[in-house]
């Protein structure tokens, strides 16, 4: 087998596994990454809610936000790890079909 | 690691675009004239891993939570300039289609990940592996003290940038209009969790990628040694 056919097919196991990044915090109980925190949080953390940063945080509406469908913030962890993984493989695909074709533009002689 | 909307002031975000905008100009022209048509899969394929090693989301039991960015290992088989690409395409995926990172940030979150990590993460792992046989073990550990510290170096950079905001930006009775941790909480508390976990997760990572390469690919590893 091809060197690159097998870190395909890793990549394709890191997809599979990819819910573990959703299921170690929650068991462990740990919240966001530090300075990534939602209006709400950053209100109970700092005791206010920075005037600036409350207008700016809503800036972006990504399509599907923290890599979960919209909607389907309470359907439990289960539906969240099949958001996780169809987000992890569409990522994948997306990132890899923009990097091919910058690089395909940059070495065409 | 990926700073979101609000958390930096319009200054900040700006400067960093500015700062980027050259440095992309440069792996653009520099990844032109050195990256190989055949060597364009596997730059997806690190593109690709950055991505998705960036949602294995590691807890601090009752903290916070952080993860490894995969970028220094991208460095090592292709160089930091198309690492740089490679890392930023990722990045902009994120913010863009995920909302991991905030669009005003991608310039600062750029330069912490996809310019200062990869770089750092290359020059490091070039000097420690200095002339060790392509299957060496000193490799391997080059490798893991690469990710550790280059990972180490970029959350220590994006502790500073958080940290900077109550200082540039903040209403007269002293709030701060975006982060509002100054340099002291900001800085210990991105250092302290990525010196004592999410380092090791990236030098791990990093190690264990490059010891699987040794047995199955070292040409991919002595790639970057001619360069």
């Amino acid at each position: 087998m091809k060197l690159v056919t097998k870190l395909w097919i890793g990549l394709g196991i890191l997809i599979i596994l990819s819910p573990l990044g959703l299921f170690l915090p929650e068991h462990f109980k740990a919240g966001s990454a530090w300075g990534e925190w939602g209006i709400d949080e950053i209100g109970k953390l700092a005791g206010y809610v920075p005037k600036g940063l409350e207008k700016l945080a809503s800036l972006w509406n990504a399509p599907i936000p923290d890599y979960a469908f919209r909607g389907w913030e309470d359907k439990g962890l289960g539906h969240l790890s099949l958001a996780y993984i169809v987000s992890a493989g569409l990522g994948i695909i997306i990132v890899a079909i923009v990097t091919i074709f910058i690089a395909r533009i940059l070495i065409k002689k | 690691m990926h700073i979101p909307d609000g958390y930096l002031g319009p200054a900040t975000c700006g400067v960093f675009y500015a700062v980027m905008l050259p440095i992309w100009l440069a792996a653009s022209r520099i990844v032109k004239r050195t990256l190989k048509a055949r060597q364009v899969p596997v730059l997806a394929i690190g593109a690709a891993f950055s991505f998705v090693i960036m949602m294995f989301n590691v807890p601090i039991p009752g903290g916070s939570t952080g993860h490894a960015v995969g970028g220094v290992l991208v460095a090592m088989l292709l160089g930091p300039w198309a690492a740089c690409i490679a890392i930023t395409v990722a990045l902009v995926v994120q913010a863009l289609l995920f909302g991991d990172g905030g669009i005003t940030a991608i310039g600062a979150n750029c330069f912490n990940m996809a310019f200062i990590l990869p770089f750092a993460g290359y020059y490091l792992y070039k000097a420690i592996s200095y002339n060790a046989p392509l299957d060496s073990n000193r490799r391997v550990i080059a490798a893991g003290i690469a990710g550790y510290v280059a990972l180490n170096i970029a959350a220590l950079f994006t502790g500073i940038e958080f940290g900077l905001q109550p200082l540039l930006h903040h209403t007269a009775s002293g709030q701060a209009l975006y982060c509002p941790y100054g340099l002291k909480v900001a800085v210990i508390a991105m250092a302290s969790e990525h010196l004592l976990i999410f380092g090791w997760v990236e030098a791990i990572v990093t190690a264990l990628v490059v010891k699987y390469l040794q047995k199955q690919s070292p040409e991919l590893i002595a790639e970057k040694e001619a360069a």
